[in-house]
């Protein structure tokens, strides 16, 4: 590693000397610990979103347990509180947003013809104190006084005057996720910025890396102010500050505007790099090239412009005067603008196309018909005077698990079928594959469905309690979150036996698939690009 | 195999990545017991706190030992190098945005929240049935609960260190000069002259709050406008503080002759990040201070 300072002999030297380094395949629990591999530590995020998945999903299974029936049966109501402030946190944090950095970790570099990311330690950083903040954030549950209580969005003074002594332990667990956030985040947009293969022009990039690209702007413009928030909530409960507290001359209405305008973007941040999946995955199962590519990119990039001007839609019922509510509504009402012109653009691609239904193809379907009930509600949740009548039931909790499970969850789904043989060598069941879809998609509709009509019918979010009218409904909805929560383990033996064995996969297992990460091997060889291939 | 390309190159593995994430665990977990062990008898938190200081310190210093090595012995490449400059500029807006949300707070507070109070918009009641004594004045001298402040001036103190940070900057651009015309001693001196006005900067900050604590009844727990000035000047002397850090870690790899005017790519990034420091100054000077 010495000889290799000079420019003029680097060609010749620098390959040989890489060539065998890239050799060096690391092994046991080093591999891991101390990798600065993109495929080693986008594994790692995948395996920790799963996990999360899974504890998250276990907390929701105790919220529908209690939701069974009506009355107080299982457990306390603080409890209660505990667990969907929990499973909030750590399905947004812990399972949507490491699922789709694994993604991004496993796939940009390939893609775009790079070797790695351009910031390969900082990468191993980000990845594992992600584990340690969520250790944290667990931890506290078991802690005198429990763990936050307070919703996932922790308004004031619920989080402040009201809340646990572990409340201190949250907020330092969020200030690592954030950390962590906003170093792969800078990662990817160097990564994209910088590595890209010669001829990979910007129009060229799959809309995977171009999604990416503008939800990595978001992330590092939004997660500092998600910083500064749990801050103000550190200091207004332990350093006697009072910038939620009218006493002080604060105001705890400020806490949902700085929230939220966090909040909003952080809702896209989960949904753009799918839109970039979808958009992958839909032409190869249609065999015909994307409709309107360029129009995608101006539509994903107008939403992350628009997703800094609609916050305060989910502050409509605060008292805020009456030219700030038309202003965020109409804003919102516009998302749904470039919204529509990605699902037009879908539908057009597949309009015509050779069709073929294997599971990734399936998940993207479903995808891209459950995420438009999704923004139809959300839509409906716009209109400020009608919000007035949904804000905090069962409608909110239907619109956004049917843009986060059947949207975000099911297009990172759709991702792992559609990439697995290029991950592991091996093709997965594709028996298996479509049961697992089959179940998640009729369970994700009893769950969620009904959901819509408790919440018109006035059932509040986040109470361990109902009235006795809600009952038959409430138990259909228990009954397929119990379903859906099962169905993730079919998911977890496809992917246990696909690493395991299988059919061996060709580098292009599907007839329809384009990009560079396809003209490699399978699996992809430890190193992607070690020099920048062409792009024509 | 030759290719008419650059190479990539690819850092082999690294052990300091998580010897830094099990200080930073160590770091939220030992503040976290620290704060709720603030009125108790307890002190694990703070233990465990100054452990995982102690262990990122580490980190950082093997870590950068690690890097900085790699860059003289010339494993860089130009590819490298605009990594880590775009890199730092991300960096940087991050760092904007964490202050851009206690600058909005700021802002809220005085021209939301406070007049609210005061019953301004359509709040008329809000002010008749809960505090119909309170004066929505800015700076909040009396808060609605009755606590009663001083506010801080712009002249004096403030104005001095205003001048000292602004000048700071620019003695900071003449080492960059110098740098790049390969004028070492200047350098030297310059950069030398910048910590030092940085250190001065932090002095009279250090004076400015034992003045506000000590004698003008000025506090963090002085309502929203005490809160405010606080955070955002604390943030900020916690950023010159490291800003002063990382230019003596220059200083001292200026004097062992590291940094050519062609391949300075940590100089740069110190700069930013300084003059990043100078431009929150003006905007806290301008808004907490003047306004």
């Amino acid at each position: 590693m010495n000889a290799i300072t000079r420019e003029a002999d680097m060609d010749a030297t620098h390959i040989g000397e890489h060539s065998t380094h890239h050799e060096e395949h690391p092994t046991g629990i080093k591999r891991w610990l101390f990798t600065t591999n993109h495929k080693d530590i986008g594994t790692l995020y995948l395996w920790f979103s799963f996990i999360m998945f899974l504890t998250g999903g276990a907390m929701a299974m105790v919220i529908r347990a209690e939701l069974f029936q009506p009355g107080l049966q299982l457990v306390e109501p603080n409890f209660f509180n505990q667990m969907t402030t929990v499973h909030g946190l750590i399905m947004v944090f812990g399972a949507v947003m490491p699922a789709f950095t694994g993604l991004a970790n496993w796939l940009i570099p390939m893609m775009i013809g790079a070797p790695d990311m351009a910031l390969p330690r900082m990468n191993n950083w980000s990845f594992w104190i992600l584990p340690f903040a969520f250790a944290i954030l667990i931890s506290s549950l078991f802690m005198e006084g429990g763990g936050p209580n307070f919703g996932w969005t922790f308004y004031a003074p619920l989080s402040t005057a009201y809340s646990p002594d572990s409340t201190a332990l949250f907020v330092f667990s969020v200030h690592i996720m954030g950390i962590s956030s906003i170093m792969g985040a800078i990662n990817v947009i160097v990564t994209i910025v910088n590595m890209r293969a010669p001829g990979m022009s910007w129009m060229k990039l799959p809309l995977f890396v171009w999604t990416w690209l503008i939800t990595a702007f978001l992330l590092i413009a939004v997660m500092p102010v998600l910083a500064g928030t749990v801050t103000m909530v550190l200091t207004d409960k332990f350093f006697g500050t009072s910038f939620f507290d009218a006493a002080g001359g604060g105001d705890p209405v400020m806490f949902q505007h700085i929230f939220w305008f966090f909040g909003h973007p952080e809702v896209y941040i989960m949904i753009l790099p799918s839109f970039g999946i979808i958009s992958a995955i839909v032409p190869a199962f249609s065999r015909k090239k994307l409709f309107g590519y360029s129009s995608m990119v101006y539509a994903t990039a107008s939403i992350a412009i628009l997703s800094f001007l609609v916050w305060a839609h989910h502050m409509f019922t605060t008292g805020m005067p009456v030219f700030a509510e038309l202003f965020f509504m109409y804003c919102t009402m516009l998302i749904a603008v470039p919204t529509g012109v990605k699902v037009f653009n879908w539908v057009a691609t597949l309009w015509r196309g050779s069709l073929t239904f294997e599971t990734p193809m399936l998940f993207a379907l479903a995808f891209i018909i459950l995420f438009t009930i999704g923004g139809f509600s959300g839509l409906m949740l716009a209109i400020t005077p009608v919000d007035f009548q949904y804000h905090d039931t069962y409608f909110v909790v239907a619109h956004f698990h049917y843009v986060l499970v059947s949207g975000a969850i099911f297009s990172i789904m759709a991702a792992a079928y559609y990439w697995l043989p290029k991950w592991t060598g091996h093709m997965y069941s594709e028996k298996l594959g479509k049961l697992h879809f089959w179940c998640s998609v009729i369970s994700v509709n009893v769950l969620f469905f009904p959901m819509h009509f408790l919440g018109l019918a006035g059932m509040p979010r986040r109470i361990p309690d109902y009235s006795i009218q809600f009952a038959d409904v409430n138990q259909i909805v228990s009954i397929g979150g119990f379903a859906f929560g099962l169905s993730q383990l079919i998911f977890l033996v496809v992917v246990i036996k696909c690493i395991r064995g299988g059919e061996p996969a060709p580098n292009k297992p599907w007839d329809g698939a384009e990009g560079l990460e396809w003209t490699l091997p399978s699996p992809a060889p430890y190193h992607s690009f070690s020099t920048p291939p062409e792009v024509k | 195999m030759t290719s008419k390309h650059e190479h990539y190159y690819v850092p082999a593995q690294s052990a300091w990545p998580i010897i830094g994430a099990f200080g930073l665990f160590l770091i939220a977990y030992g503040a976290g017991s620290y704060v709720q062990q603030l009125q108790t008898e307890q002190t694990s938190g703070g233990y465990i706190l100054t452990a995982g200081i102690a262990v990122i310190l580490y980190m950082v210093f093997g870590w950068f030992r690690t890097v900085i090595g790699e860059s003289m012995s010339g494993l860089y490449s130009k590819q490298m190098d605009r990594s880590f400059r775009q890199g730092m500029s991300w960096f940087i807006f991050s760092e904007v945005m964490f202050f851009a949300a206690f600058f909005g707070a700021l802002l809220y507070a005085r021209t939301i929240a406070v007049p609210w109070l005061g019953g301004a918009s359509n709040n008329a009641m809000t002010h008749e049935v809960l505090w119909p004594n309170f004066q929505a004045v800015w700076p909040l001298v009396t808060t609605p609960d009755g606590t009663k402040t001083e506010a801080m001036g712009w002249t004096g103190l403030p104005l001095y260190n205003t001048i000292i940070l602004l000048t700071s900057s620019v003695t900071l651009h003449f080492a960059h000069v110098s740098l790049e015309k390969s004028k070492r001693t200047a350098l030297t001196l310059w950069l030398g002259i910048t910590i030092l006005l940085g250190l001065a900067f932090l002095f009279l900050q250090a004076k400015e709050y034992a003045h506000a604590y000590q004698e003008m009844g000025l506090t963090l727990s002085s309502g929203v406008y005490g809160n405010t000035f606080f955070l955002l000047t604390g943030f900020h002397g916690m950023h010159v503080t490291l800003g002063t850090i990382f230019l003596f870690v220059l200083f001292l790899r200026v004097l062992k002759g590291h940094f050519t005017p062609d391949k300075h790519f940590a100089f740069q990034a110190g700069s930013w990040y300084w003059h990043f420091v100078d431009v929150v100054w003006l905007c806290l000077f301008v808004f907490v201070y003047v306004l």
